[in-house]
């Protein structure tokens, strides 16, 4: 008898709970609310990460150690050849930029606010390996807000989908679930670009047959979703796909970011939020940093 | 505090880095010490235990909240319910439940992954149950050890 009655609470207890994370589930599927607590427990968490982090940092560490004067001097006269030709491009982009503000300024349009950057890490902990989600070292204390686009030097990565007090975990452009608003280089033509779980392919998929999209056309971002900002380079397509049958062309595309090597990445304010850029200590913004000179004139419809 | 700081070494083994190819191989180390310790103290390690921990691994995994946690509450209740007749079963019996716990937990994770994102879930998904399978009995045995030194009863 006694036997039965604990089963049966024990029962209760397991149905409870089971109501209790269908709860949990469906509330931070479609709100943010369950924001306080992911934060309140991640300081949990965390120092465990940072541990797991540690046998391949020390494996990194040991590298540095033993690797040959040569291959630094080489590394080093790489860097300051590309420091050269960079700057001097900034300095080319400089007065474009100047030209550019001036000629909007003359034709009324909207001044654009320079974009501001903030480098953040990696933290080399394994997350699961069927969503393209990386986690890195900026959170609520550096002002990363959910939603806050990521890029790395030679595109965009993805966006913050989840911010923790010192961590935050970003969601790339190859996961299945996303999707970038883009914009062909070439042309201007607009579409959507998909995460297709491969960090090496997007996917666009809804353009007709007659859409003027070739291989080896850049995708840029079109600002248009209100997330990302626009003209910064997204993927390069690779195959253009034009079956008959289907109402759709096939198009695959390789992302611009090294989505699986990037170490560092940066974490972009949208020159509007300047309001956000208050809650960044001051002596980590090394000045309004563009990252691509192109301003371009992307046809008409925009801006 | 055994159960403390082997449920701490689980979430290591989860989140230390592996390389490319052997990260599918990776099996599932906390729920493989959840299900043990619903064995082994069934009147204080069970579906709530298996709640709090699954909570924590959406977290470092950055999924939904409550995604893992209701997967490993299913497991802990059903460990916890059957502990009598798994002590019963021969090692490999007993491995033989852990796969069937270990399928149970991720199908149950995968189906509500599909609704709530459209994540294709290949072949490899299920390869961790195996080697959770397979890597039962040597975690049982360390774990075992570890409790008689620790003297959790």
């Amino acid at each position: 008898m006694r036997d039965r009655e604990t089963s049966n609470t024990g029962l209760f207890r397991f149905a409870l709970l089971v109501c209790f994370s269908v709860v949990v589930l469906i509330v931070d599927y479609r709100s943010h609310y369950l924001q306080y607590l992911r934060s309140a427990l991640a300081t949990v968490v965390t120092p465990l990460q940072v541990v797991a982090t540690l046998p391949s940092e020390i494996a990194e560490r040991a590298n540095i150690w033993f690797v040959s004067s040569e291959g630094l001097r080489d590394e080093h006269e790489i860097l300051k050849s590309d420091f050269v030709q960079l700057k001097a491009k900034l300095q080319k982009m400089q007065a474009l930029e100047r030209e550019n503000e001036n000629l909007r300024h003359l034709l009324d349009a909207a001044e654009r606010v320079p974009d501001r950057v903030l480098m953040a890490e990696l933290i080399k902990v394994s997350l699961d390996p069927y969503t393209h989600k990386i986690l890195v070292d900026r959170g609520l204390n550096d002002g990363a807000h959910v939603g806050q686009p990521v890029f790395d030097p030679t595109g965009v990565m993805g966006q913050i989908t989840q911010v923790m007090p010192f961590t935050s975990a970003v969601t790339l452009i190859t996961d299945p679930s996303h999707a970038v608003p883009v914009q062909v280089q070439r042309n201007g033509l607009r579409t959507i670009a998909f995460g297709t779980g491969n960090a090496h392919q997007l996917r666009i998929s809804y353009l007709s047959h007659n859409a003027d999209i070739r291989v080896g056309d850049m995708l840029l971002s079109s600002g248009l979703g209100g997330r990302f900002p626009a003209g910064y380079p997204v993927a390069k397509v690779i195959s253009v796909e034009n079956d008959p049958g289907e109402a759709f062309l096939n198009i695959d595309a390789v992302p611009a970011a090294e989505i699986d090597r990037a170490n560092q990445v940066l974490l972009v304010w949208r020159g509007s939020r300047t309001s956000r850029l208050t809650q960044v200590p001051a002596e980590e913004i090394e000045g309004p940093v563009e990252l691509q000179a192109e301003n371009l004139d992307l046809g008409p419809g925009l801006d | 505090m055994a159960v403390i700081l082997s449920f701490v070494a689980a979430f290591l083994l989860m989140l230390v880095p592996l390389p490319d190819g052997a990260n599918m191989y990776r099996p599932d180390w906390v729920v493989l010490v959840l299900i043990y310790w619903c064995l082994e103290l069934p009147d204080r390690v069970g579906p709530g235990m298996g709640w709090v921990v699954g909570l924590m691994v959406d977290i470092t995994q950055a999924h939904l909240l409550g995604l893992n946690a209701l997967g490993m509450t299913v497991v802990g209740y059903l460990a916890n319910r059957f502990q009598y007749r798994l002590h019963m079963f021969p090692w490999w019996q007993q491995a033989v439940s852990v796969f069937f716990l270990l399928l149970l937990y991720r199908a149950l994770v995968g189906w509500i992954r599909g609704f709530v994102s459209p994540v294709y879930l290949g072949y490899d998904y299920w390869v961790p149950c195996v080697t959770g399978m397979l890597i039962w009995p040597l975690l049982f045995v360390i774990l075992r050890s570890t409790r008689k030194t620790s003297r959790v009863h």
